[in-house]
């Protein structure tokens, strides 16, 4: 049943060959230095054409016969009994179809559904919820961390105090550590709170048939959906089905069914209609979820040849009513050091729920420890990437170091004199690490016609990442066929399953499906192609369009005219990712380097250049790879530079939930973006490629950040870096 | 090996010169008074809506005609009536509150919806529409106030199967991910190059510097609105040569 096979696995800076036991049906893994004749090539994306001319239809633009348009009445108060609500003269509106109550919940944060009506159009819905009558009973907040950890403050849940209990990782002894160091460096350095900003917001159309539940959502996980509303109404999972043929965005807001989607389903229920219900921008900004914020207190220590002794962090950070605000990923692991300590508590506050945002944790723990790594290394006098690479933990992590320093010109600008006039520049260089090695679980289906066309169908979802693209270009790959014979369809809990598109999880886990099924096709189509040519299937091989002796290229067969001796319409064949092999490396490295500009007369940092260093695997397409980076590194400028969700202490309410006063990076704040890959034949799956949507995004504030330090000669040990704290590091206001 | 993934034309976003302060100065001279006062102009036509007399109205519609006579009211709403749009250069009939906008009247009554609501507020430019061949945000303007203006959208520039040159830029060039931004990027685009067949990299990002895309695909939006200019001069032979 399973077969052993030997891979040479490994990168530019090295290979091994590597013995894996590998199921009978699984195609043999790729390998370092596979001739590829599709993989790998510049590929404009599939669903290119119907995105850039408006065609592609998102849950936004759905519309059914007869469909209503629901809207969500939200706490204005951030924490408050539900008294009582009146629907008496909403529901006398001409038009409204359906009202309904989150059944006297109380509310934790200004923005919390309280109720919610579904009419015959959005202007009649919103005129409705100004007539819901509710009486609240206002409770004391508290929406600020230092406030909430005091013994006297307003408890946002019935429980002792607001913190959690510190959850507390330890390696070695970080007390002996520092006794062995011959510098100790120690800070706080603290991050906003950053909201996910998909530009089609959450939401869903519900339509009901009976007991059967058809949902058009804007989600990351369309399985996972399924599964929360099957729940939710009590309904055996089949009976709901949940499509997302495209989605504008979600960056991790998007698991699961929220409750936009549940109140969907309900009014929709309740009307006896389909009913539509996408959410208003400020709703989005308060009750979708957000990163975290952090108050990170790092203490670390390195011995006299600048090798790290000791690394420590205490912090706490704050998801408002949710939790996981822990930001020690990077300091467990970007380094190597014998002795670690973290310890993270999460502070509850009255403010909107956080949730999953691109690489959770990571760039929050990034920055902090990679300033503090630059403000210890100058007390060591040592240039900053020399002391990464003495202390460096990944082999790939080093060449990309070399790699990126070379592009980047590191020397040369780390050397150079500093500018004596307002604009000052400087550079900075941060690690990256992730673990985008996918899970097993996915299914999938190849399909091939009689006309010679192949279809793939899998249950994932395309975040924008390019997923249609990658899973159409592996298949072809398998199967031997110009990219243009092959699609893909997904989107659909209809077809295989497969698991939401988030921890940069789907490229790994799909594609691995995705080739098993084409591979398990090729063998059903090789068979009926071997009597064709008088030669056994195993001595045949799918290349260029054809089916043809491996040995005797003279004795071929296109493709297409196998297809043509189906009995039927189609063949299908089924695959699965099974659980990932022991391989060269799980890891994923990444560094990137940054040059800054600052204007210490007003503050203002303008981020010059970013050169991007990542290890993916194997790179699918490096096009839409490219992409993925550029987006990474620019959203780290926005968390680094400008962004922070602003709530009023003395009010509760937010500031900001708007798409100006909440400061997205424009065209004009981009930098010039170099991006190099490092191509890892890691062997992990029968692909070996990885997701790349987090990692690329870690190191960003930090390279930033450190580059605005060496610029002005101070750090600054807060983000966003805007101008105020600019010039207060600089000791001018 | 190790593979150097061709660098996209963001440029430096710190110029040693300044450039970008420099083509706002040049900008700002050429904003005429005679171009002011039009402009000017353009919002009486608006104010005329709201109860002030009609005669500055620089396009009054056919429809409105028994109330659009010079000095005379024209009342509209707040129930709703029909007008007549001219969007993609099909006049249109439809029955909609005058507090609709263009964009909702867009996606809803009139099906097309490639534009796209999302800051509601002028801040994003998702729903990039062409007035009159300028770029406009359709979430801040009143469907009624486009009577009488050529309206062009996302649809009428290309489809999937015929696009646009610039939309198929954006293809190649891969300036797109989520696609949610995209039809009011290349909007946007459209307008700029058709104002300035020959932008620099800097002018480029002016052009799009009020569109927001959250996945970050700015550099290859620059890409493809350059090589989107270099084609079509490529193709035009020059004039007076």
């Amino acid at each position: 049943m399973a077969r052993r096979v030997t891979l040479k696995l490994g990168f530019a800076g090295g290979t091994r060959d590597v013995s894996v036991v590998i199921p009978d049906d699984e195609p043999t893994p790729w390998a370092w230095g596979e001739n590829f004749a599709v993989v790998g090539i510049e590929t404009p994306r599939l669903d290119g054409a119907v995105k850039a001319t408006g065609a592609a239809r998102y849950t936004y633009d759905v519309d059914l016969p007869g469909m209503l348009h629901g809207a969500i009445l939200r706490s204005p108060y951030p924490h408050a009994r539900v008294r009582n609500v009146d629907f008496s003269e909403a529901r006398r509106l001409a038009g409204v179809r359906a009202a309904i109550d989150r059944g006297g919940e109380t509310a934790r944060f200004a923005g919390q559904e309280v109720a919610a009506v579904a009419a015959i159009s959005a202007d009649i819905a919103a005129d409705a919820l100004a007539l819901i009558k509710v009486e609240y009973e206002p409770l004391p907040f508290v929406t600020e961390m230092e406030a909430a950890l005091k013994p006297d403050a307003p408890r946002v849940f019935a429980r002792d105090g607001n913190a959690t209990d510190p959850k507390i990782t330890s390696y070695g002894n970080v007390t002996q550590g520092f006794e062995q160091a011959a510098a100790v460096h120690e800070a706080i350095y603290t991050t906003q709170v950053q909201t996910h900003v998909s530009l089609e917001t959450h939401g869903a159309v519900a339509q009901w048939d009976g007991d059967e539940l058809t949902v058009w959502c804007s989600t990351q996980g369309i399985f996972g959906v399924r599964d929360d509303l099957a729940v939710f109404f009590n309904l055996p999972a089949d009976n709901v089905r949940v499509i997302t043929q495209y989605l504008g965005g979600g960056f991790g807001s998007k698991f699961g069914a929220g409750a936009e989607v549940m109140i969907a389903a309900q009014l929709a229920r309740e009307a006896n209609a389909p009913v539509k219900l996408m959410l208003p921008r400020a709703a989005e900004h308060l009750a979708t979820g957000n990163r975290p914020s952090s108050s990170q207190h790092v203490r670390i220590g390195a011995d006299r040849e600048g090798k790290l002794s000791a690394i420590e962090l205490v912090q706490h950070g704050s998801g408002g009513i949710g939790g996981g605000a822990g930001s020690s990923g990077p300091f467990k692991s970007l380094y190597r050091c014998a002795n670690i300590r973290t310890e993270e508590r999460d502070v509850y506050l009255n403010a909107g729920r956080s949730s999953a945002m691109r690489a959770p944790g990571w760039p929050q723990g990034c920055f902090a420890l990679e300033l503090a790594i630059d403000e210890l290394a100058r007390k060591f006098k040592i240039d900053r990437l020399e002391f990464r690479r003495r202390n460096n933990s990944n082999p790939v992590r080093a060449m990309e170091y070399d790699l990126g320093a070379r592009a980047f010109d590191w020397d040369a600008k780390a050397r150079a004199a500093k500018s004596r006039g307002p604009l000052r520049r400087g550079v900075g260089v941060a690690a990256a690490g992730w673990h985008g090695i996918g899970a097993s679980g996915p299914q999938a289906q190849a399909i091939a016609y009689r006309d010679g066309r192949v279809t793939i169908r899998i249950g994932t979802q395309d975040l924008g990442t390019g997923t249609r693209t990658i899973l159409a270009m592996v298949a072809a790959e398998e199967l031997g066929l110009p990219l243009g014979r092959v699609a893909a369809e997904i989107g659909d809990t209809r077809y295989a399953f497969s698991l939401p598109s988030g921890g940069s999880m789907t490229a790994p886990s799909t594609t691995p499906a995705v080739r098993q099924a084409a591979a398990h096709l090729k063998d059903k189509l090789m068979r009926i192609a071997a009597p064709m040519l008088g030669v056994d299937a195993s001595a045949l091989e799918a290349r260029d369009g054809f089916i043809r002796a491996r040995d005797q290229p003279a004795k071929a067969v296109k493709f297409a005219d196998v297809c043509r001796r189906f009995a039927g319409d189609s063949i299908i064949a089924e695959g699965e990712h099974v659980p990932n092999y022991e391989g060269f490396s799980g890891e994923q490295a990444g560094c990137q380097f940054a040059e800054v500009e600052v204007d210490i007369e007003t503050g203002i940092v303008r981020v010059c250049e970013v050169v991007a260093v990542h290890d993916a695997g194997l790179i699918v397409d490096p096009l839409t790879a490219r992409s993925q980076v550029n987006g990474g590194v620019i959203m780290g400028v926005g968390f680094a530079l400008f962004e922070n969700r602003r709530l009023d202490p003395q009010i509760g309410l937010m500031m900001n939930p708007t798409m100006d006063d909440y400061k997205l990076p424009g065209a004009l704040d981009v930098p010039d973006i170099r991006v190099l890959f490092v191509e890892v034949a890691n062997g992990v799956t029968n692909t070996g490629v990885l997701g790349l949507g987090e990692v690329v995004h870690v190191a960003t504030a930090g390279a930033i950040a450190c580059a605005v330090a060496d610029a002005i000669g101070a750090p600054v040990r807060s983000l966003p870096m805007t101008p105020d704290r600019v010039l207060a590091a600089l000791g001018k206001v | 090996m190790p593979r150097k993934i061709d660098q996209d034309p963001t440029g430096s976003n710190c110029p040693p010169d300044h450039v970008s302060d420099v083509a706002a100065r040049e900008d700002t001279a050429r904003l005429s008074r005679r171009a002011f006062i039009k402009g000017a102009g353009a919002a009486a036509a608006v104010a005329s809506l709201i109860g002030v007399p009609a005669a500055a109205a620089t396009s009054p519609s056919p429809e409105s005609g028994e109330a659009a006579g010079a000095g005379v009211l024209e009342r509209i709403g707040p129930g709703a009536r029909e007008i007549e749009l001219r969007i993609n250069g099909v006049a249109r009939q439809v029955t909609i509150e005058p507090r609709v906008t263009l964009l909702e009247a867009l996606r809803g009554p009139l099906g097309l919806t490639g534009a796209k609501l999302v800051c509601d507020r002028g801040a994003c430019g998702a729903c990039t529409v062409h007035l009159d061949g300028a770029p406009v945000n359709a979430c801040m303007m009143l469907a009624i106030d486009a009577r009488g203006h050529e309206v062009i959208t996302i649809e009428g520039l290309g489809t999937p199967g015929r696009m646009h040159p610039v939309q198929r830029a954006f293809v190649e060039a891969d300036a797109l991910q989520c696609g949610f931004c995209t039809p009011g990027m290349v909007m946007a685009v459209t307008a700029a190059l058709a104002a300035n067949p020959a932008p620099t990299l800097d002018e480029v990002k002016h052009a799009v510097s009020g569109n927001i895309c959250r996945c970050g695909t700015y550099p290859h939006v620059f890409k493809a609105a350059l090589a989107a200019a270099a084609k079509a001069r490529s193709l035009k032979p020059t004039e007076g040569a």
